[in-house]
């Protein structure tokens, strides 16, 4: 079972995409997007993962002890830093949405026909 | 396109998508005989050459400090760009709203709340200057601490409304640290360049590994990350509140 | 003292993001004028710090480490590494030109909140030239994410209307995911090579190369976000939304660069890490983009003709435009990549000039619809002018770099596939065609005046202030600036030569690796050749795009070619506006890339 993360990933990327695409509210659908985010995580956390490691925190350990990959650690809090950053900009444009039209359906679109 | 049709196309889709991260998972071969040089060189090298114990933070504010220079610039530009989205125009005033975009009303919160908003303030700011000061020790960071920071200012709303955390937070002053905090790791940038190093180079005497100090630039860029994220994170929430709550006659653009 | 070029590497970026900083911070003290000043400085003093990198890089790459972190003994990189090569620098000189001209169009007239307006353009700069520049695998991924933050909060700049919130929800959607998609193939590309440099992921994949299967997936998925950024089929859809109805300074950023940068980091990412390995199935990955390319001309030429509304229509036009550019790209050939550069950069000056054009329009009459428009704009024909000579460069007629980088193309296919020279001509002809319809009518008077459709609003919000009665004079100066140059400087061979020879370099920046990891310095041989030119392709387009327009405007021919246009009008359906709509696509998309790419290379 050592590929299970990456199972688990793509459970969620697949998920989240289907959440995205069938949503029918705009906020359920931001929501949806934060999950096909966890996808990247999960697949950044199993990359760098060791059996038997710890942290790469050596404040109280010897830096020969095995640790985990620190460099897709860093990845990942730019990671979160962009999910917080899609996150409130898409909540920014379904609040002014909402207040246009007085709904948040992603499907009620009239502004783009062909 | 009907929804069956979309749906359709993305069954279609998802099982490609299955198949591709198959294919791209099993070659790997499994956790215990992966191995990665940048791990390595990391792991080894932070404490002996950077005298900061924490990696994780070596490579966000020194080895890969580049990154986080952009990171904290995808966090202004997106503070910046809800301010615009979130802006009131002067056009929107004469007319009504929509049905049911009744501007939202607070509800006034009980003394109990309030006591505890009290006492968690303090607490929680020392808290998150802990986690601000120690990120090249221990787990923690400008960007961990500055999110704990900006809820001491987002309890405040919690505790005692809107009009609260108007009057809390000079708001003018935030917009001014959210700059700093960003042009500031600018500015230490060019400080390294500026005496004939690489743009970024940890130029500062690096202390002794444990101390608060060690580590040389590394502290000082997690305080200017910490004052970026605490201040964008509460001009977000300012913004999103003055947006919904505050009363249109109030509002001058 | 020899001049410290390796100390300008950093400014590109630098220098836009403090100034966005400090504008920032300045925000409630600074006057209109000083920060119109002040952006237009930084963005000029920007386009003269990538001059001086391109020319510092002539004879070779410039390779700087960020921190100073040089790859360690064991030729391991550490830290973050740019490769700069004139084709690098000239690009990021090449946005900062767009982001000067998007600026002055923006002078005074044009609506800004605050000094926000000014940030985001600033930031959005220094993100595309940190784009341009990088030579690490996530260090690309971050200026990207920082453009598309960026470019989301500019498209909906007009937020108090419907249309842009919807364009900028499609755009921060069908990016993000695309986004998500490459950082998971960097997720999986770090855990088989264990590094993000490029020449380090590089040479990892010679000394153990994976299997095929894997490669093929690991390609696509890295390329994914940036393949939705260029809107590339089926990828697009967003693209027609979020650019029609972003504010006119940002549509020029929009078509004029942000979409080449998208095509720019895929020939990044595909020569800079994955060229050697895939020297076996190179046929495949060319059958593939070429595939993508020929289908995301072909539909958006047709769709572009259909259009009335200027800034959609031009937005279809670089839907047709990024087509014909990754066809060039596909052929993976340094002649094929000089003509794809070449055209980026005459395309977007084109499109840049257009823009302004339709920009113009709206602040003067408040509206860009053809029909609603239908002879108004008699009082300024001069721009109509502008447009119709801009409009020949679409079809790739000299002296445009459009018509040299068909050329290019053309001797790059070296007498096979015959079809490519047909889709050159036939999407410059529509997409050409389109606009001089459109200025016919608008400026001229032309056809009849067709009653406008029920739906179409009789006018827009208008974006800038002031007097709507005169044209201002920076927002002329900018689309004319904007059109010279796209004409000038291709004039001279030397211009062209150098992109052959940069283009032959980029093809070869696997072969800078090892300097990069710490080895000798590599050097850039020139290699001037330029083909002969042939003019009948050009002409044929010109012919083709006539009569369509003729068969348009004059009423007998039009109820004969009625029928053929409402055939084409089912094109549209598939252009619904909904984002979920758009995801599948994206979905079933990336799917079938990586099943076209593994199938080929089994």
């Amino acid at each position: 079972m050592t590929h299970l993360p990456y199972f688990v990933a793509a459970y969620l990327l697949l998920m989240g995409l289907y959440g995205v695409t069938t949503s029918r509210n705009l906020i359920h659908l931001i929501l949806c997007l934060t999950v096909v985010q966890a996808a990247t995580y999960v697949v950044l956390a199993a990359v760098g993962y060791r059996p038997g490691a710890t942290a790469p925190i050596f404040a109280d350990i010897s830096t020969h002890r095995p640790a985990v990959d620190p460099v897709v650690q860093a990845l990942m809090l730019t990671d979160i830093v962009v999910e917080a950053t899609v996150v409130a900009l898409l909540l920014a444009i379904t609040v002014q949405i909402k207040k246009r039209t007085g709904d948040v359906d992603p499907d009620r679109v009239d502004e783009f026909k062909g | 396109m009907s929804r069956g049709w979309r749906i359709f196309l993305f069954v279609f889709g998802a099982a490609g998508l299955a198949a591709a991260f198959a294919a791209l998972s099993l070659p790997l071969p499994g956790p215990s005989s992966l191995r990665s040089r940048y791990l390595e060189a990391i792991n080894s090298r932070t404490v002996p050459e950077r005298h900061a114990t924490d990696a994780v933070s070596a490579v966000n504010f020194d080895y890969r400090g580049f990154d986080t220079l952009g990171e904290e610039f995808i966090l202004f530009v997106s503070v910046s760009g809800a301010m615009v989205l979130l802006r009131e125009g002067r056009e929107q005033h004469g007319k009504l709203l929509p049905d049911g975009m009744a501007r939202g009303r607070e509800v006034a919160g009980s003394d109990a709340v309030r006591l505890w908003v009290l006492a968690m303030l303090a607490p929680k700011i020392l808290f998150g200057l802990y986690v601000v000061t120690h990120g090249q020790l221990t787990p923690g960071g400008g960007f961990q601490g500055g999110v704990i920071l900006a809820t001491a200012a987002f309890i405040l709303y919690l505790g005692d409304g809107f009009d609260c955390f108007r009057r809390v937070v000079p708001h003018g002053l935030v917009e001014i640290g959210e700059a700093m905090g960003a042009g500031g790791y600018v500015a230490i940038g060019l400080l390294a360049f500026l005496s004939g190093r690489e743009f970024l180079t940890n130029f500062l005497p690096l202390g002794r590994p444990g101390q608060v100090t060690a580590a040389g630039t590394m502290p000082v860029i997690s305080l200017l990350t910490g004052l970026e994220v605490t201040a964008g994170f509460t001009l977000l929430m300012f913004s999103f509140l003055q947006e919904t709550l505050t009363p249109k006659e109030d509002i001058d653009e | 003292m020899e001049f410290p070029w390796r100390d300008v590497a950093p400014l590109p970026v630098v220098v836009p993001l403090g100034m966005a900083a400090v504008l920032a911070g300045l925000g409630n003290y600074i006057p209109r004028r000083a920060l119109d000043i002040a952006a237009l400085l930084t963005s000029v003093g920007t386009v003269a710090l990538s001059l001086i990198l391109a020319a510092g890089t002539v004879h070779a790459p410039l390779i700087y480490w960020f921190g100073g972190w040089k790859p360690d003994a064991r030729h391991f990189p550490i830290g973050i590494g740019w490769v700069i090569d004139p084709i690098s620098a000239g690009l990021a000189a090449f946005v900062a030109l767009q982001v000067t001209l998007a600026l002055l169009f923006s002078w005074k007239w044009f609506r800004v909140v605050k000094s926000l307006y000014h940030v985001l353009m600033l930031v959005f700069l220094g993100a595309m030239c940190g784009l341009c520049l990088s030579g690490d695998i996530f260090n690309l991924f971050v200026w990207f994410e920082l453009m598309t933050a960026a470019g989301v909060a500019l498209c909906g700049y007009k937020c108090h209307e419907e249309g842009p919130l919807q364009g900028a929800l499609n755009f921060a959607v069908s990016n993000s995911i695309g986004a998500y998609v490459t950082l998971v193939g960097i997720g999986f590309i770090y855990a088989f090579t264990g590094s993000l440099n490029f020449a380090g992921i590089a040479a990892a994949l010679a000394a153990r190369p994976p299997p095929p299967l894997f490669l093929a997936c690991v390609l696509v998925f890295v390329c994914a976000g940036f393949l939705v950024k260029s809107a590339v089929f089926p990828f697009h859809f967003w693209l027609a939304d979020a650019h029609a109805v972003a504010p006119t300074p940002v549509s020029v950023l929009f078509s004029g660069i942000m979409v080449e940068l998208g095509l720019y980091a895929v020939a990044r990412i595909y020569f800079g890490m994955f060229a050697p390995v895939f020297t076996p199935h190179v046929e495949a990955v060319r059958v593939l983009l070429l595939a993508g390319g020929a289908a995301t001309a072909l539909l958006g030429a047709m769709e572009c003709f259909l259009q009335h509304h200027l800034k959609r229509l031009l937005a279809f036009s670089t839907i047709s435009h990024v087509g014909l550019m990754l066809i060039a790209l596909a052929l993976l050939s340094p002649a094929a990549l000089a003509g794809f550069l070449l055209y980026a950069f005459a395309h977007g000056l084109i499109k840049a000039c257009l823009f302004i054009c339709a920009g113009i329009l709206l602040h003067r009459f408040g509206s860009l619809d053809e029909h609603v428009l239908h002879g108004q704009g008699a009082s300024i024909r001069g721009i109509g002018v502008l447009m119709v000579v801009a409009a020949l460069g679409l079809m790739a007629l000299p002296p445009y770099g459009t018509f040299f980088a068909s050329n290019l193309v053309d001797y790059a296919r070296h007498s096979e596939r015959e079809w490519i020279q047909g889709v050159y001509i036939f999407c410059g002809a529509l997409t050409g065609g389109a606009v001089v319809r459109f200025a016919l009518r608008a400026f001229f008077g032309l056809g009849l005046k067709a009653p406008v459709a029920q739906a179409t609003p009789q006018h827009e919000a208008r974006e800038t202030r002031g007097d709507y009665d005169r044209v201002p004079i920076p927002m002329a100066l900018a689309g004319g600036l904007a059109l010279a140059l796209g004409v000038l400087p291709v004039a001279l061979p030397a211009y062209r030569a150098a992109f052959h020879t940069y283009a032959a370099a980029l093809i070869g920046t696997h072969l800078f690796s090892a300097a990069v990891l710490g080895g000798p310095p590599a050097s850039i041989a020139p290699s001037p050749l330029l083909p002969k030119l042939d003019y009948w392709p050009s002409l044929t387009s010109l012919a083709f795009a006539l009569v369509l327009v003729w068969s348009v405007l004059v009423p007998v021919v039009r109820r004969g070619t009625h029928a053929v246009f409402e055939t084409w009008r089912r094109f549209q359906h598939f252009q619904t506006g909904r984002v979920g709509d758009y995801v599948a696509w994206l979905v079933a998309g990336l799917a079938a890339w990586a099943a076209l790419l593994a199938v080929q290379m089994r």
